[in-house]
């Protein structure tokens, strides 16, 4: 009889699929395979099993080389560079569970740092733009079960949402769309013909970077207005065709990632995705959601938003929480050298910040918390590996659409190795004994 | 555990019958007792006001809408002073939409030491338990709704009573909910499709039952099951001018049903936030009172309670399950408006809201609660919420308490209103000259609202045995003449216990408390067919799977009292 | 030599998602990762063979990647680099006051360079930060 847990949360992406299956060895100790996950989830749990893995913390020395150290000293290290610093970043956050988050957000607050997740180079444009505009949204489900419309703007799931398409927005037959992908139509607006592209009913192939003026151009369409020949390198007369589709519809869902986030315009060009989408339940009914990347970013915008009342770019260190991206997000901050130290968790700004932000990092007293070697590892002073969240460790997760979904446990992490929260919790201790609270 | 004996404050405790006589409370062992002994620290309570701990029915307060009001909401952050951490607490911020831990200081500096989160969609239940569980000092539960639910709306379209009985147990046990919350019953579910049922005879897209048949279905379920608190009802057709029709329809369906429960309670039916149903007029320019009919009829049936929904007048956040609503609002008002709907279960909208003492409207929503308020002839069954922060912010309780117990604090207001003539002319309130009484005012915030939800054995009142929550507030009520010092007084308690602990001491939040989550686990007969439908809902129309959706106490509840219900037969 | 300018935008591919969880510091990655997806059209332009190194070259930094064919073509004047250290060697950190850095839309200049090593992550970076490696 195989030792299969079921029912296992996906720690990679925001689509956080709950239906994987983890087959264990007889002891429980070692994951033999993983069904049901894409291929990068299952990568993660099958390299969490890797022989090469480190388990104890390394601090950096002069030479480049690194030598092992306990986690105590390595909490007291974490504590000191925080307490002697007068504005430290604590960035990441959204790989790992919010019962983490909510212990690392007690020592900003004790050492007056400024939390920042992952938002920051992701969907933050997103939440500026739901500040600006509101956003009418549903969950996965109500999307899967009556969704007839669906639209994927500057986002590929194909790639980076694998299982997306077919657990929630294309293939899956619902209640009211019983025929699944033969009840739906699919929209990619994409400058590339992507592979999610490739299998869509219709592709708007625009230039890169005029999103803006094509979705205003919609808006223009939807009112039967005049519109130019060509909009974005798009012919007239599709952009009728595409909003006459969606109008059509009994029910919309746009999809929208990076291709929009991070473009110019950024926030703007959502103020007007979601534009559309109000116009839209003019005529029917219709919603939007961003394709939020890690697993848990949404969760860690949900505990800063009931604790402090935002979002992301939390400033802490007044005393009182501030917010105003553009100055409080983390790459102002690095490249106007306004932190003075660097606590990285569940991130990893070293892979993907700009490199002139990488290197303030390297500059800086700085310590990073993560299971895997990585480029931040790489630059950082200290490297606090810990147990993998939702493999080796549960926790609540929030889904892309904000659902709560608790992350399980399916093996123990490899021996006197702490959790984030673990370890968090010790860093908290030795700031209070700092701060002599 | 300490011993405390407060000496010689003026007592309000409609449940004892106790308005305003100089007596002492004792509390011992986390409950109010007769008498301590001599070692037992002494609060001097002489000219200070003292009640149980204040109980409020209805606010939203934790969970996935209130979180959308923060997060995008950052200028409500400028609208009140964001307060740095000290001592026990924790920094603070916000002002309708306030952070967990405001929420937590703001009710314990009201006196208050239970409140009622009024509505949470079943599938972000473990959303709503994170906040609870981070909100600090108040005990705390949670109204899953019902109203639109696919279970449900199927099981009474068949007339499946005992399934419909069946499945809320279970769903209560699931998201650890309270109670039955019922909003725009059908309504919601008709939004999926961008549309609304705004009486209680439109039929529901596809699912083809009535609202006035999920009114009554869960009325009957509730009663079935014996649960503490009643069915509680936002019904259709809410901010409508001329919906108080649709309103006295719903109320109507209460009629003739008797309550079934060991937990002292009375009603059937709680209607919420009722002033946003007491509307006449058929267009926003003939909008006027209709409070007067409302408070008739509920005045005349025993077997209904309601919460008022004060207006305030201030900017606020709207937020509710009502879908519909919340979009017609923005089409209004044309702020921003976020919207989510929840698969086979429900909906909610969140838009921003300015309350003006200049616009004609709001001067009549804010005169209509004080009417509702004033023609009611039993204050246990009329309670006080500002339906916060719809209405506007649980913080100006204090503020609708003044306006209540003062004409002149009520003309005031009158007078500073641009369309004075007008509100006076549309509603009854200017003809009124009644001021309520402290004792009043604890029916409506304490001893009314702890009957209501089926709690009075442990709150509401000074009865020993009950919970040792008590508030003492520098109000004296012999010599107080300034309508303001209602304001500040109850806004700031001189004294609060919670469980017998000392939480505030001296206006100062000593103590963050133990603050429990109440839930109800009500045992009802197997049930294969139920299952067998949850499994095969789960199956195929959800995309969280059954095992994934149970809230587990162990994080999201780490402090429960838990109702324990037999309901076999 | 041969320089061509393109414009430049980032992202995910799945094959970076499965290296990147199966370990940055392992080969995979740089194979994933530390390339740039050109148009074939664009490729004969600059007169380069698949699987050659290239040299990219921004007003913000420069780095050596291997140039492939686009499978998500085509696109040509549109290069693609997948998210990760080698890309943001030479996007555009510009948040324009609002906190995200231009990481697409960036104009490039690719250029031929057989000869020029390309660097594991870990090393990449540390280079970068004048890090003994």
């Amino acid at each position: 009889m195989a030792n299969i847990v079921s029912d296992v949360i996906c720690p990679f992406c925001g689509t956080l699929c709950d239906d994987l299956e983890v087959e264990l060895s007889d002891d429980g100790k070692k994951i033999l395979e993983v069904y049901h996950a894409c291929a990068i989830g299952a990568e993660k749990f099958l390299h969490s099993q890797a022989e090469d893995r480190i388990t104890r913390p390394r601090m950096m020395q002069e030479d480049g080389t690194t030598k092992e150290v306990s986690y105590e000293e390595a909490a007291k290290y974490t504590a000191k560079i925080l307490c002697e610093a007068k504005k430290p970043l604590m960035y990441g956050w959204s790989s790992t569970s919010c019962e983490a988050q909510s212990v690392g957000h007690s020592v900003a607050e004790a050492v007056g740092g400024i939390v920042d997740n992952t938002a920051t180079v992701c969907h933050g444009s997103s939440l500026i733009a739901v500040q600006d505009v509101g956003i009418p949204s549903c969950t996965l489900g109500e999307a899967m079960n009556r969704a007839d419309r669906v639209v994927f703007w500057g986002c590929n799931p194909a790639h980076a949402h694998p299982r997306h398409m077919s657990r929630y927005s294309v293939y899956p037959r619902g209640f009211f769309t019983g025929k699944g992908s033969k009840s739906r139509k699919v929209v990619v607006i994409d400058p590339r013909k992507t592979d999610t592209a490739s299998l869509a009913d219709v592709h708007l192939q625009l230039e890169q970077g005029r999103d803006y003026e094509l979705l205003s151009a919609l808006r223009v369409a939807f009112r039967g207005e005049k519109l130019p020949d060509v909009v974005a390198g798009i012919p007239k007369d599709q952009i009728y065709e595409a909003a006459d589709l969606l109008k059509s519809g009994r029910f919309v869902i746009i999809y929208f990632g990076m291709g929009v986030t991070q473009s110019l315009g950024k926030n703007h060009n959502i103020d007007i995705a979601i534009g559309v989408t109000r116009d839209l339940n003019d005529y029917t009914k219709a919603a939007i959601m961003p394709m939020r990347g890690h697993y848990n970013v949404t969760g860690s915008g949900e505990v800063l938003g009931w604790q402090y009342g935002f979002p992301f770019c939390v400033d802490l260190s007044r005393g009182i929480a501030r917010y105003n991206p553009g100055e409080t997000s983390s790459n102002d901050l690095l490249m106007r050298d306004e932190v003075d130290a660097v606590f990285v968790l569940g991130s990893d700004p070293g892979a993907h910040f700009p490199i002139s932000s990488v290197k303030k990092i390297s500059e800086l007293p700085s310590v990073a918390i993560d299971p895997h070697l990585t480029p931040t590892t790489a630059v950082c002073k200290l490297h606090v590996p810990v147990a993998f969240v939702g493999v080796e460790v549960g926790g609540c997760c929030y889904r892309m659409d904000n659902v709560p979904i608790e992350s399980r446990k399916v093996v123990d992490p490899p021996e006197g190795m702490l959790t984030d929260q673990e370890f968090l919790e010790m860093v908290l201790a030795e700031v209070r004994k700092c701060k002599g609270v | 555990m300490a011993e405390y004996l407060i000496k010689n404050g003026f007592v309000f405790d409609p449940v004892l019958g106790i308005n305003g006589d100089k007596k002492d409370i004792a509390i011992k062992d986390g409950k109010i007792v007769e008498s301590v002994g001599a070692s037992a620290k002494v609060i001097d309570a002489a000219g200070k006001t003292v009640m149980a701990g204040g109980v409020d029915i209805h606010a939203h307060v934790a969970g996935p809408k209130v979180n959308v009001g923060r997060n995008f909401r950052p200028e409500d952050k400028r609208q009140a002073t964001y307060e740095p951490g000290k001592g026990v607490k924790r920094m603070s911020g916000g002002f309708s939409v306030p952070t967990v831990f405001k929420t937590g200081y703001k009710y314990a500096d009201m006196g208050y030491t239970t409140v009622m989160e009024a509505a949470m969609p079943p599938f972000y239940a473990k959303h709503t338990h994170e906040e609870m569980r981070d909100t600090p000092i108040i005990d705390q539960g949670a109204y899953p709704v019902f109203g639109n639910n696919w279970f449900v709306l199927e099981y009474l379209k068949n007339g499946e009573a005992e399934n419909t009985a069946a499945y809320i147990a279970w769903l209560l046990r699931m998201t650890k909910g309270f109670a039955i919350k019922c909003v725009n019953p059908g309504g919601t579910e008709a939004w999926g499709w961008g549309l609304n049922c705004t009486s209680v005879h439109d039929p529901v897209p596809y699912f083809d039952i009535t609202p006035a048949e999920i009114v009554k279905g869960l009325i009957e379920a509730n009663e079935y099951l014996r649960l503490p608190h009643s069915m509680h009802v936002h019904s259709n057709n809410l901010g409508n001018p001329g919906n108080y029709e649709t309103t006295l329809d719903t109320l109507k369906l209460a009629e003739g049903i008797s309550a079934k429960n060991n937990f002292g309670r009375e009603q059937v039916l709680h209607h919420t936030h009722i002033q946003f149903h007491s509307y006449g007029g058929t267009t926003w320019g003939d909008f006027e009172s209709r409070a007067d009919k409302i408070a008739d009829y509920v005045n005349s049936q025993k077997n209904i309670t309601c919460d008022i929904g004060f207006v305030t007048l201030d900017e606020t956040t709207t937020m509710t399950a009502d879908g519909p609503f919340e979009h017609h609002l923005c089409e209004l008002n044309h702020l921003k408006w976020a919207n989510v709907d929840v698969e086979l279960e429900t909906g909610s909208g969140v838009v921003p809201y300015v309350y003006s003492p200049d616009v004609f409207v709001c001067g009549i929503q804010w005169a209509i609660g004080l009417e509702i308020a004033l023609l009611a002839k039993d204050h246990m069954r009329y309670h006080m919420t500002t339906d916060h922060p719809n209405a506007g912010p649980f913080t100006r309780y204090p503020r609708v308490m003044k306006w209540l117990m003062s004409a002149k604090a009520r003309d005031e207001m009158f007078a500073g209103m641009k369309n004075e003539d007008k509100v006076r002319d549309r509603t009854g309130l200017s003809t009124m000259d009644r001021e309520l009484s402290l004792y009043e005012i604890a029916m409506m915030t304490r001893a009314g609202t702890a009957k209501a939800l089926g709690l009075s054995h442990m709150y509401g009142s000074l009865t020993p045995g009950l919970c040792g929550d008590v508030a003492v507030y520098d109000y004296n009520p012999e010599t107080a003449s300034d309508p303001e010092a209602i304001e500040t007084a109850f806004g700031k308690a001189a004294f609060l216990f919670k469980q017998g602990e000392l939480i505030i001491n001296d206006g100062e939040i000593v103590s963050n408390g133990n603050k429990r989550t109440l839930w109800v686990n009500v045992k009802t007969n197997e049930n294969t067919q139920v299952e067998r439908d949850i499994a095969l809902k789960f199956n195929k129309f959800y995309t969280v799977s059954q095992k994934n959706y149970e809230v587990y106490a162990h994080h999201y509840v780490p402090n429960p009292l838990v109702f324990e219900i037999d309901a076999t037969v | 030599m041969t320089k061509i300018s393109l414009n430049l935008i980032t992202g995910r591919t799945i094959q970076q998602g499965v290296s990147m969880e199966g370990g940055k510091e392992k080969k995979a990655y740089t194979k994933a990762c530390g390339i740039i997806e050109m148009d074939p059209s664009d490729m004969k332009k600059l007169n380069v063979w698949k699987n050659t190194n290239v040299r990219v070259t921004s007003e913000f930094g420069t780095v050596i990647v291997k140039a492939v064919e686009a499978t998500q073509g085509p696109h040509p004047g549109l290069a693609y680099i997948p998210m990760g250290p080698w890309a943001n060697m030479v996007i555009d950190p510009n948040t324009y006051s609002m906190g995200m850095p231009t990481f697409k839309g960036v104009p490039i200049e690719v250029e031929v360079a057989i000869n020029e090593p390309i660097y594991d992550s870990q090393e990449l970076v540390r280079r970068a930060c004048g890090l003994k490696v």
